[in-house]
């Protein structure tokens, strides 16, 4: 039998290290996106486990739209992404200081 | 043990490993094979939990197209590792202080015993015939209707927001002109030049 505080640990624990992974890799835009996207399988772990033990299908609908707004999210940023290498020709987070005061 | 049990513990191990390799995983390349397999292993875990809709959905959508433009990208643009690699360790310290306050965090409210077996029970698995899909359908197509549309217009514009921040114009494109073409003079396409002929070489 396994608990609903289980599969909330589980994605607590991915969830951190996602947000590890941010700090770690915080000069590589590509890896920051990929971070992000682990948080969000965290997240939605815990949507359906709650809608599984809720027995409330709307959990699932939400975990739903949040893949949608994941993906565009995911084709925008690299599309920006794209850009910024071919304006700078890198993508190291400390080049892109020109907002700096 | 029951065999779900075990099954839950396989792959969240494999969820919780590949996670952490991949964030440790200096090759981005590398790090995007991680992140699939912690996908798969997610995906399984969601089919435990009945959610086989959202499971498929999570491989064809996240495996089949989104990390397939991370490989993309991380090809093209040929990203130099080893500036990346030297600023690795700068913040290492940082991101497990945070990590493991934000488990302390965590782990202060779920070890408050509000989510055990024994508060919340474990539902009756349903029959074989039940059908995940037919269940979000029915919610889907009726109460959640209109932010399924707003859904598809979002990714509309993600289309056409992508598009156009990565188009490039006028060098690339050969499009034709017709007004140019009807109007062109014999003296723009073909210039005589009168080139006087030289002496040739006598050969012995």
């Amino acid at each position: 039998m396994i608990a609903l505080s289980d599969y909330l640990i589980l994605s607590a624990i991915v969830f951190c290290i996602g947000l590890a992974g941010i700090f770690i890799n915080r000069t590589n835009i590509i890896m920051l996106l990929m971070c992000v996207e682990l948080i969000l399988a965290a997240v939605n772990t815990n949507f359906i486990a709650f809608s599984y033990y809720g027995n409330d299908v709307a959990g699932q609908i939400f975990v739903f739209f949040i893949l949608t707004v994941a993906a565009a999210e995911v084709a925008i940023g690299l599309a920006i992404l794209t850009l910024m290498y071919r304006n700078r020709g890198s993508i190291d987070v400390d080049v892109t200081n020109s907002l700096k005061g | 043990m029951e065999f779900t049990s075990v099954l839950f513990y396989v792959f969240g191990f494999c969820f919780v490993a590949s996670a952490a390799l991949m964030v440790s995983s200096r090759n981005t390349m590398k790090a995007a094979m991680l992140l699939i397999l912690s996908f798969f292993s997610a995906a399984s875990i969601w089919l435990l939990l009945e959610a086989e809709f959202l499971a498929v959905t999570l491989i064809l959508v996240y495996v089949g197209a989104v990390m397939v433009l991370f490989l993309f990208v991380i090809k093209m643009l040929d990203v130099d590792q080893s500036t990346l690699r030297a600023k690795f360790t700068k913040y290492l310290p940082l991101g497990i202080v945070v990590a493991a306050i934000v488990i302390a965090q965590m782990a202060l409210v779920l070890s408050a015993g509000q989510f055990g077996l024994d508060v919340v029970a474990e539902p009756a698995r349903h029959a074989a015939d039940y059908s995940n899909i037919t269940e979000l359908a029915n919610v889907l197509y009726t109460a959640y209707v209109y932010p399924f549309e707003l859904a598809a217009v979002l990714l509309l514009i993600a289309i056409i927001a992508a598009i156009t921040l990565v188009h490039r114009k006028g060098s690339r494109s050969k499009k034709q002109d017709v007004s140019e073409q009807v109007n062109v003079q014999a003296k723009d396409r073909m210039r005589i030049v009168s080139i006087p002929s030289g002496k040739r070489k006598e050969s012995k």
